[in-house]
Formats: C-alpha cells, sequence, structure tokens
C-alpha cells in the first residue's frame, strides 16, 4: 500500500472492521495539538508565537481531512492557508510591529462580543452538522475487499471500456482484470477523487462559486481602494 | 494506461516476487529519503556550486581533499557539525531553533511525490504536483522564522524580502504547472509522465509528446518561478552578502545552517526533479516500452540524467547575472509573468478543446 489516503478506506473494507482504531488514535492526537495550539493562539503574548501556533491549527485540519480521505482539500488548505493566508500574515506583523519577548498590549476591550461570536458560531455549525449528518456513520464500503465479485459487474456497468486493453485469449487474463479492480477498489468504494471535486463545484454548486469569486474580487478592490486613498 | 494499472503493479512487486508489510515498506522510504535528499544536495553542490562555477570564473575550485576536492564536502561536513550553535542573546530561542528544521522539512516533502521508475515513488498521491507545489511553499515559514527571531535586523529585512518575493513567485509558478495539468489531464505525477510517453504532438507521435516543446511558455514560466523560489541569483535579493549580510541565515551556525543549506540546494535538485517530470518526460524514455523491465533500472538513472541537465540551467543563469533590484523583481512577477501565465493557461485550454 503505498499511499496513505488512498488506502485507508480500502483497508477497512478489505479487513472489515467498523472500529476505526488507527483513525481515532490519529484523530484524538491531532486534536489535542489543535485544541491546545487554538488556545495559545489567543493567549500567547506575542503576535508571531499566536501567528505560528496557527500554522499548527490549519496543519491539524489539514492532517483531518487526510483522515477522512479528502486528499485534494487537504493539499489546498495547505497552499492556500498555510502557503499564503499565514505567510502573509506573518509578512504583515513583520513589516509593521513584530517585537520579541512578550507585548504587553495585546488585549482589547472587545471580549464581550467576542464570546458572543464565539458562542453563536459554534451553535450555528453545530446545528448544521446535527442538522445535515443526526447520527449518520461514514458510508459503508460497498464490496467486501478488492475480490469482491460484484466488483466487476459495478465496474463494467460504469466504465464499460475498462477491459478494452485487455487481451480475452491471454492467460493473464483474469490476472490482469483482477488487478485493475484492485486498483479501483477504493475508488469504487467512494474515495473522493479531485475530478469529482472539480464536477461538483462547476456544476451542482456554480451559482454559490461565482458568488464567491465575486465577493473575493470586490474585497481585492476594496482593498486596492483603501491603500490608494490620496 | 493509467494511475490505477500502475497503483495495481506496485501493490504486486515485480522485482522481489512478494510483498513487503506496509510497515517494511514506510521504513525503507524513509531510510532512502534521508539518504537521498542529503545526497542529492552533495552532487548539486560539489558538481555545480563547487565545479561549475570555477570553471565560469577561469578558477581550479576545491582541490585539496581527495581527487579535484572530491572531498571537500566531507570536509565542510565535519566542520559544521563540530562547530557551536550559536544563538544571539536577544534571540526567540525556541523558534529561532526551529526555523531550520521547518525549512529542511518542507524539502524533504517534496521529494515524496517524485516518480522514478514503473513502481518507484514514496508515495502515488492523486494530487501529485499540486501537493510538491504545497508543501514547497511552507519553506516560506521556516525563513519567515529565522528572520524574525535572529533579533538581528539584516535577518528581519532579509526575511521580510523572502516573504514578499516568494509569495509573489508562487503564482506564476502554480499557473506555469496548470498549462501541463490540463494537457496531461491529470494532477499525478506518474499520469503525466505516461500522458508524456504516449501523447502525440498535433498526430506525430514519433517521441511521445514532452511538454517541453508544447508547453515552452510554461517551462520558461517554471524555470524563472524556481530561480526565484530557491532564491537563486538573480532573483537573491533576500540573501544579498552586499546589503543584508546574508539575510535571514545571518546568525545562524554550525549544523543550523547546514540545515538551511540542505533545505535550499535539496530543493533546488527536488525542483528539477519536478520541472524534468513535467516538461522532459520524467523516468521515461521514448521507443522504450514503459513497462519493461529495465525501465526499473534505467528509470532512476534517467531522472537523474534530465534533473542534472535541469539544474544545469538553475545554476547557470545563477552564475550569468547580477541580481534584480526589488521593485524590479516584483514588477517582473506581478505585471509579466502572471499575466503570461495566465494567456498560456487560455490558449492551451481552447487547443485542448479543439484538437
Amino acid at each position: 500500500m503505498s499511499q496513505l489516503a488512498f488506502s485507508t478506506l480500502a483497508q477497512l473494507s478489505a479487513e472489515g472492521g467498523d472500529t476505526l482504531v488507527a483513525q481515532n488514535i490519529f484523530f484524538s492526537i491531532i486534536a489535542i495539538i489543535m485544541v491546545f495550539s487554538a488556545i495559545r493562539v489567543v493567549t500567547t503574548k506575542n503576535v508571531v508565537h499566536a501567528a505560528l501556533h496557527l500554522v499548527l491549527v490549519l496543519a491539524g485540519v489539514a492532517a483531518i481531512y487526510i483522515l477522512l480521505t479528502a486528499e485534494f482539500i487537504a493539499v489546498t488548505q495547505v497552499l492556500v492557508y498555510i502557503g499564503a493566508i499565514v505567510v502573509l500574515l506573518l509578512f504583515g506583523i513583520m513589516l509593521t510591529e513584530a517585537r520579541l519577548g512578550e507585548d504587553q498590549n495585546l488585549n482589547n476591550n472587545y471580549r464581550l462580543p467576542a464570546v458572543i461570536t464565539a458562542v453563536a458560531l459554534l451553535a450555528v455549525m453545530s446545528f448544521a452538522l446535527w442538522d445535515q449528518f443526526d447520527d449518520q456513520k461514514l458510508p459503508e464500503p460497498l464490496f467486501d475487499g478488492a475480490d469482491d465479485p460484484a466488483l466487476v459487474e459495478y465496474a463494467l456497468e460504469n466504465e464499460p471500456g475498462l477491459f478494452d486493453e485487455l487481451d480475452p485469449q491471454d492467460d493473464n487474463y483474469d490476472d490482469q482484470v483482477a488487478e485493475i479492480i484492485e486498483a479501483r477498489a477504493s475508488l469504487f468504494n467512494g474515495v473522493q477523487d479531485t475530478e469529482e471535486v472539480s464536477d461538483t463545484i462547476f456544476s451542482t454548486y456554480i451559482i454559490p462559486f461565482e458568488a464567491i469569486s465575486v465577493l473575493l474580487l470586490a474585497a481585492l478592490i476594496g482593498a486596492i481602494v483603501l491603500a490608494r486613498k490620496e | 494506461m493509467s494511475t490505477a494499472s500502475m497503483t495495481a503493479a506496485a501493490l504486486v512487486d515485480p522485482v522481489l516476487g512478494f510483498e513487503l508489510a506496509y510497515w517494511q515498506q514506510t521504513t525503507i522510504k524513509v531510510v532512502l529519503a534521508l539518504v537521498i535528499v542529503p545526497t542529492a544536495t552533495a552532487i548539486v553542490v560539489q558538481t555545480f556550486l563547487f565545479k561549475m562555477m570555477a570553471g565560469m570564473q577561469s578558477r581550479m575550485g576545491p582541490m585539496e581533499a581527495g581527487p579535484y576536492g572530491a572531498l571537500q564536502l566531507m570536509a565542510d561536513g565535519l566542520k559544521f557539525i563540530q562547530k557551536e550553535l550559536l544563538a544571539p542573546s536577544a534571540a526567540d530561542r525556541r523558534v529561532y531553533a526551529l526555523a531550520p528544521v521547518v525549512s529542511l522539512i518542507a524539502t524533504f516533502m517534496v521529494f515524496v511525490v517524485i516518480p522514478v521508475g514503473p513502481n518507484g515513488f514514496a508515495a502515488n498521491l492523486r494530487t501529485g504536483i499540486f501537493y510538491a507545489l504545497a508543501v514547497s511553499s511552507l519553506s516560506v515559514v521556516g525563513v519567515l522564522m529565522a528572520g524574525w527571531s535572529s533579533a538581528n535586523k539584516y535577518a528581519l529585512i532579509g526575511g521580510i524580502r523572502a516573504g514578499g518575493q516568494l509569495i509573489a513567485y508562487e503564482l506564476p509558478l502554480v499557473l506555469a504547472v496548470i498549462g501541463v495539468v490540463i494537457q496531461a489531464g491529470s494532477l499525478n505525477l506518474q499520469d503525466i509522465v505516461v500522458a508524456q510517453h504516449s501523447g502525440e504532438i498535433f498526430g506525430w507521435g514519433g517521441i511521445g509528446s514532452p511538454y517541453i516543446i508544447t508547453q515552452f511558455v510554461g517551462f520558461l514560466l517554471f524555470m524563472i518561478s524556481i530561480q526565484a523560489e530557491l532564491t537563486q541569483p538573480p532573483f537573491d535579493m533576500p540573501v544579498a552578502e552586499s546589503e543584508v549580510v546574508g539575510g535571514w541565515q545571518v546568525e545562524y551556525s554550525g549544523l543550523q545552517f547546514l540545515f538551511f543549506y540542505i533545505a535550499e540546494f535539496g530543493a533546488a535538485f527536488g525542483f528539477s526533479a519536478i520541472a524534468s517530470t513535467l516538461f522532459l518526460g520524467g523516468w521515461a524514455i521514448p521507443f522504450v516500452d514503459l513497462d519493461a523491465g529495465i525501465m526499473h533500472i534505467v528509470g532512476p538513472l534517467v531522472l537523474f540524467g534530465k534533473t542534472m541537465a535541469v539544474a544545469f540551467l538553475i545554476f547557470w543563469v545563477r552564475f550569468s547575472y547580477p541580481r534584480f533590484r526589488e521593485d524590479q523583481l516584483q514588477q517582473f512577477a506581478w505585471k509579466f509573468l502572471i499575466p503570461l501565465a495566465l494567456a498560456n493557461i487560455v490558449v492551451t485550454g481552447i487547443l485542448k478543446v479543439v484538437f
């Protein structure tokens, strides 16, 4: 098994286990690191330290995406949030005010609004998750492992040309079919693919996508207008 | 031939004839990575920084340690290891100590996805090239950490310069790759190699379709951007010794400096390998079947040869041109490279649909 993200669900389906032991252990480790770092982001007395702890939190999010086999989202998280946003944040802090050691005046008088915002956000997100998923579990794998005979039929139904390159007269025909099926088992079991992400963004979610694009463009123009005020 | 069958081949190891357990494979990969990255760095530094640079400047280069100075890096390495790790008294100790490690990890992570043969990869991620670009951008965090925590104004200025430069050139780098991704129809590096081997240039498939021909603009953009990402001259404002005495590295010594050094030149090798995978056909060679048993051995050597050719270009430019001024550098990225990269994407997209 050469791909961590690729193989998690496939392994699950092969072993048929219900308890996701490895996933749970790693989720706990990542979650503890994230919670600790998130607390440090707001309690630390140094702005740069806060930004660096934010890197840990965002990296933890990416790691959780990988545990959920959402490889594309995880990589996007790293590229956009750590590689661009936090770097810009650090860049901005260093360009303006980045003292070493402890800073005294980091807190301001907006504690109450902050608490209200945080609680409201938590409530909205919890409600959304609860409403959408209720007590659903992760989707069950459709097949028992790579040698489930139903897989061949399923593969032929969804991708009729899959075995066209092979020669049925070949002695190794069955082995070659098995190889192709085995490689695709995790795919057939619902592991998310990059193409699937792009297909959904540009079909089902095209309007929200365009709306966000316009919003970002507006923010960009707004920033330029503010910065160039003469 | 798709990734799918490639992975299937990887599951049943045809060379050894038996399958290794997951933890055994992982151990082997980790050990290999720990060996390959420093070795690659040593080869790049010895060949280009010592000997080629000396040749271009009519000098001999290191000659004392070993035949023609071949053991110079052993001597340098031992010197680095022996030196005391110094930190300024006002420095932020923890961030200061972590910064070189962050840079080094970012470099190591790039090597994970580079395919070197039919089954030769540490991880055949479906998001291959996207992953490589994402983790390579992490090294900026290490640079900014080093610049800030050194408690030195030159280090801070160097760090800020590096931050601005790396953000600016990250964009053309990513955009240059999109042309290749459109042509190959995949983010996976192994798929890109296969697509180049079996591709056709407007119907002519004599030598496959190395994307340096159809994506020449993309190749130029990619090379210019990695030159800047690696802060090699003429994009070495962040470490310009005459202005900021070495930039963010100024306070580092001994092993920590060696970490930065390996991160820099290891990344040069890693990016060269990615460039040769994206544009020169990777480990494949024309007329030789991808599945041929010989490719397990020839593949890594072919990739190494192509990588050294690309690295030669990087260092050739490095030794030939004087450095940019800061405003020229930013204007070049934002006003020239990024619009050109966007135009390249549009043209590639149109041609892909038409043909």
